[in-house]
Parts: C-alpha cells; sequence; structure tokens
C-alpha cells in the first residue's frame, strides 16, 4: 500500500468523530467498570470474585462451555466437511440454517429449546423416560451452549477446507495413502489452527452467553447457575462489588481465549513462511 | 472446487453416505426442529389467540420499543462504521492496529457485562449517578439505558464489514476523482458509496439482527417495566415466565416475530453474499467468506 493518502479529504473529520464516538460508547463505560475495580480494593475483590458460589458459576460456565466447543469440534467440523466437499440435496438449506443460532436472538433459542428438552417437552420426555433429564440440568445448558456458538467452529474450519489445494491429497494418494489416512495424517493437521481457532470463538462466546442458558438452566445457586446469571443476580441485590468481580473475570477469560487465538494465528502464518522457505 | 476429483481423492461411498446423513440428521435435529417449534408453539391454540397475544398492548409497546431502540442505535453505528473504515483504510498514523482493536473489543464483552458497565456508569451506585439524580435524568432503568447498552453491543458490525473490503478496493478511484476536482460530498456519494454498498448493507442488516434481538445487555439495564422499558425479547421472557399455558403461548406469539427477523436476515444476507461475490468475483476469484 501506498505510504501517503493525505491528499484524500476528511482525515481530521473521521478522525475527530471516530475517536469521541468509541470513547462515549465503549470506552466511558468500560473505564466504569475499571474504576469500580480498583475501588474494590485486592482483598475485596478477592474475597468476591472467589466466593463459593461464584466459585461454583465459573465451574459451571466454564466446564459446560468446554464440553460445548468439544461436541462442535466434531459436529462444527463434520458440518464443514460436507458442506465443503459433497454436493446433495438440501445442501444449501443446510448451509444457510448453520448460520440460524447468529440470527436467532438468545431469548428465542433459549425459551424454545426449554420448551422442547423439559421433561414434558416432545424431546425431554423421550429422554425422560430413559432416565435422562436435561433441562434444569448441566445437560441443559450444555445444550443451549452447543446450539448458540455451534456457527463459530463451521464458519471457521469451512472456508480454509474449500481453500485446500488438491496438490497435497493427490501427493498423498500416489505415495500409496488410503483415502482415511490421508484425510487423518494430511487434511486434518492442516485443518488443526481452524478448528482451534474456532473452539476458541465459540469457548469465549459460550462463557459469557446469557439469554439461551437462563430459561434451560433453572438457575439453581451451586448447581446450575452461570456465571452470568450470578452478576444479574448480585447486581438485583444492589451487591455492585460482586457483581464487578465476578465481570472482570469473565472479561479475563475471553480476552484469554481471544489472545490465545491470535498467538495461534501468529504462529501458524509463521510456519507457513518457514515452510515456505524450506 | 465444482470440478471432478479423481478417484482416487473420492471419498468412498459409504463414507460419504454416513456423513451426509449425519449432517443433515443433525441440522434437521438441533436447527430445523427449534426453527419450527417457535411457529408451532406460537400457533398452538389457534390462529385468533396469535393475533390477539400481538394485539395486547404490552406486546404493542414491546414492538415500538424494539422498533424505536434499533431506530437509533443502527444509523448511529453506520455512521460511525462509514467514518472509521474512511480513516482506518485511507490514512496512516499512529495506534491504527490499537484503534481497530479497540473497535473489536464489545465482540469480546458478555452481553451481561455490557449491561452492567452501564450500570456501573449511570446507575443510582454509579459513577455519574449522583450528578444525574440530583439533574432529574433518568438513564438506567429507562429507553435511554436500552438504547446506550444495545449501541454498545452492535458497535463493531458494520465498520467491521466495511474496513477489510475498502483496505482490498484501495483509494484510486478516490484520488482521481479528488485530482478532477470533485468535491469530498461528491466524492463520497458517487464514488465510495456505490463501491460499498452490498458491504455496507450486510453490516447493517446484521447490526439491526442483533439491535432488535439483544437480551443479555438490555435485560440488565432496563428493569423490565412492562409497556415502558421491555423490548420484545424482554417482553418474550417475562410472558414465558408466568408458567400459563396462555402467557407462553403469548411468548412464543412475540418470539415468532423474532424468528421471522432472523429468517428475513438470514436471506438478506445469502443474497448480499451471493452479490458480493459476483461483484468481486473479477477481482478475488476465490471470494470472501464473513
Amino acid at each position: 500500500m501506498l505510504a501517503r493518502r493525505r491528499s484524500l479529504p476528511g482525515f481530521g473529520l473521521t478522525l475527530g468523530l471516530t475517536l469521541a464516538y468509541l470513547a462515549a460508547i465503549v470506552l466511558l463505560p468500560l473505564a466504569a467498570l475499571a474504576w469500580k475495580t480498583a475501588g474494590l480494593g485486592w482483598t475485596e475483590f478477592v474475597a468476591a470474585a472467589t466466593a463459593p458460589r461464584a466459585l461454583a458459576a465459573y465451574r459451571v460456565s466454564f466446564g459446560c462451555a468446554a464440553v460445548a466447543g468439544a461436541v462442535n469440534l466434531v459436529m462444527g467440523t463434520l458440518l464443514a466437511w460436507v458442506l465443503a466437499r459433497y454436493r446433495f440435496p438440501g445442501r444449501r438449506l443446510v448451509d444457510a440454517l448453520i448460520d440460524l443460532p447468529f440470527a436467532l436472538p438468545t431469548a428465542v433459542a433459549g425459551i424454545v429449546l426449554t420448551s422442547l428438552y423439559a421433561d414434558t417437552g416432545p424431546l425431554g420426555r423421550l429422554f425422560a423416560a430413559a432416565g435422562i433429564r436435561i433441562a434444569y440440568t448441566p445437560l441443559g445448558i450444555t445444550l443451549a451452549l452447543t446450539f448458540v456458538s455451534l456457527p463459530f467452529l463451521v464458519r471457521s474450519v469451512q472456508p480454509v477446507l474449500e481453500a485446500l489445494e488438491p496438490e497435497l491429497e493427490e501427493a498423498a494418494a500416489t505415495l500409496g495413502a488410503g483415502r482415511l489416512t490421508t484425510m487423518l495424517r494430511v487434511i486434518l493437521p492442516m485443518l488443526a489452527p481452524a478448528i482451534l481457532a474456532g473452539f476458541a470463538l465459540a469457548f469465549a462466546r459460550a462463557v459469557g452467553e446469557y439469554g439461551s442458558v437462563v430459561f434451560i438452566s433453572g438457575n439453581l445457586p451451586l448447581k446450575t447457575e452461570i456465571a452470568p446469571f450470578l452478576i444479574v443476580a448480585r447486581l438485583e441485590e444492589y451487591d455492585y462489588a460482586g457483581a464487578t468481580a465476578i465481570a472482570v473475570v469473565l472479561l479475563l477469560a475471553s480476552f484469554a481465549a481471544l489472545l490465545a487465538i491470535n498467538l495461534l494465528q501468529l504462529w501458524l502464518v509463521r510456519r507457513r513462511s518457514a515452510e515456505g522457505t524450506a | 472446487m465444482t470440478t471432478v476429483r479423481p478417484r482416487a481423492l473420492r471419498d468412498p461411498p459409504w463414507m460419504r453416505r454416513t456423513l451426509v446423513a449425519a449432517a443433515l440428521l443433525f441440522a434437521a435435529l438441533f436447527l430445523l426442529l427449534p426453527l419450527a417449534a417457535v411457529f408451532g408453539y406460537a400457533l398452538r391454540d389457534g390462529y385468533a389467540v396469535y393475533v390477539q397475544s400481538l394485539s395486547d398492548p404490552d406486546a404493542r409497546a414491546a414492538i415500538r420499543l424494539t422498533l424505536l431502540v434499533a431506530a437509533i442505535a443502527v444509523p448511529a453505528n453506520t455512521l460511525f462504521g462509514l467514518a472509521a473504515a474512511w480513516l482506518i483504510t485511507r490514512f496512516a498514523f499512529r495506534g491504527k492496529g490499537l484503534l481497530v482493536t479497540l473497535i473489536d473489543l464489545p465482540f469480546a464483552v458478555s452481553p451481561v457485562v455490557s449491561g452492567l458497565v452501564f450500570v456501573l456508569l449511570f446507575g443510582a451506585q454509579g459513577l455519574l449517578g449522583p450528578w444525574l439524580a440530583a439533574h432529574d435524568v433518568g438513564i438506567i432503568f429507562a429507553v435511554p439505558g436500552i438504547v446506550l447498552a444495545t449501541t454498545f453491543v452492535t458497535f463493531p458490525y458494520v465498520a467491521r464489514e466495511l474496513i477489510p473490503l475498502m483496505q482490498d478496493q484501495g483509494s484510486e478511484e478516490e484520488q482521481a476523482a479528488i485530482t478532477l476536482g470533485a468535491s469530498a460530498a461528491r466524492m463520497f456519494w458517487h464514488v465510495t458509496l456505490p463501491k460499498v454498498r452490498w458491504a455496507l448493507l450486510y453490516g447493517v442488516i446484521l447490526c439491526n439482527a442483533r439491535a432488535m434481538g439483544e437480551f443479555g445487555a438490555v435485560s440488565v439495564v432496563s428493569g423490565h417495566i412492562r409497556g415502558l422499558t421491555a423490548t420484545m425479547p424482554l417482553q418474550v421472557e417475562m410472558l414465558y415466565n408466568e408458567f400459563s399455558r396462555y402467557s407462553q403461548t403469548g411468548a412464543f406469539a412475540v418470539a415468532s416475530l423474532l424468528a421471522l427477523l432472523a429468517l428475513a436476515t438470514l436471506a438478506i444476507k445469502r443474497l448480499l453474499e451471493w452479490r458480493m461475490r459476483r461483484e468481486h468475483a473479477a477481482l478475488r476469484p476465490l471470494g470472501e467468506t464473513a
């Protein structure tokens, strides 16, 4: 790209508008969070962030988000593979439906999953007959989180699969590798970074998810209470310190997940360029 | 992609059939069924009850509020998105990387935390709370708080669609327009806007879908006052939690409107992806996936 772009108009105007709007809508509110956290003091912060009910809520949120991510690791990769590689009736419909969890408001997803999977619901009844309760258990939370985070996996793996050069697969086949060997030893390693990035995005989303979960989780303290719900509960008790401490832990967790993605991609770019020069 | 693959690169038929069947079954049970069930539950007591649920004064108020909030948040974020994309893709300046990161920040914040930060800023015990109370300005548990929280969560949508596209397109045509004596406004209207219109619309559609459907952030700042500070998703929540069959059917009736919005969003998104791919086919053979 050319370095000099100052001949175009609007630098001052767009700079001023962008910074003012960013400051007012995003930075000022986040500063309020930092201000409140700083005002807490270390001991009060730690006490609020590590209260037994908070620890239980992290366990539920992080645990269910990890399991949902793992389910999507398999199902999302499978869907991406099928959509990228095969032509079959209904392919375009399935491809469009993948984005449904992004487009459907979370509260709508929450109530419909709850009604379907409650013990009296059409699907929940079948599971209940087999002794499996879904709604109001961690299983239900995991189900809702799997629903909302599915598109992240599919949409990060699918473009990579579509752009994959057939030469490598040809080479593997020429060298006598069976189709399954080629998949596991050649294609899967090339997909791994996209799969992991999708997992991290899905996890970051699922940890903070609220709307699709609150209806199906039952919100039983220490058992099926997710961290975002505990923030709301603390706010309703006017316990701003408690709410803030848990919010900071959640924020740090999603930043960590997103940082992991960036490091992963950096590592990938390095490895690619190293392979290119080798 | 659609070229015929040599036999050695084709998956065995049993594998292809198993995987396609698994994908279809999963999509049908996990995606299509919940979507269909929203309409099924909404209409389970007949069309008359459905219409009655939607003409309830509180439901009407919720629909009006949702439209009002989106009518403020979406244009504001669109204007910002255009300004930010122009700034980032047309000028070299220090701190650009940081600016791009900050624009994406709201995506990394849990919806509930997005609401909480406004309570900490404008709530009764918040940073500006006492001042607001003294001047009798209500933000939290009122419409301004809902607008602010919605604007926060939908902040990056338009900018993040425009920035990569405008980066790719470069600014030669704008440079030419200015050199030939066009005013800034004329250049923007006749050169820049036509080049980015589909991506702009794409960002606006996604921004609008999220703005109308946002639940967590709005739930924290709204106070859930029926007829006054309940948006459609909050109305859905309150009706559903009443646990009577009639009110739950009403919850699904309002939810069905949001599901229709989601379907319309997906359809327009598909259409725009197709248009953008066609428009950039000459430029970028592989196209861009969002």
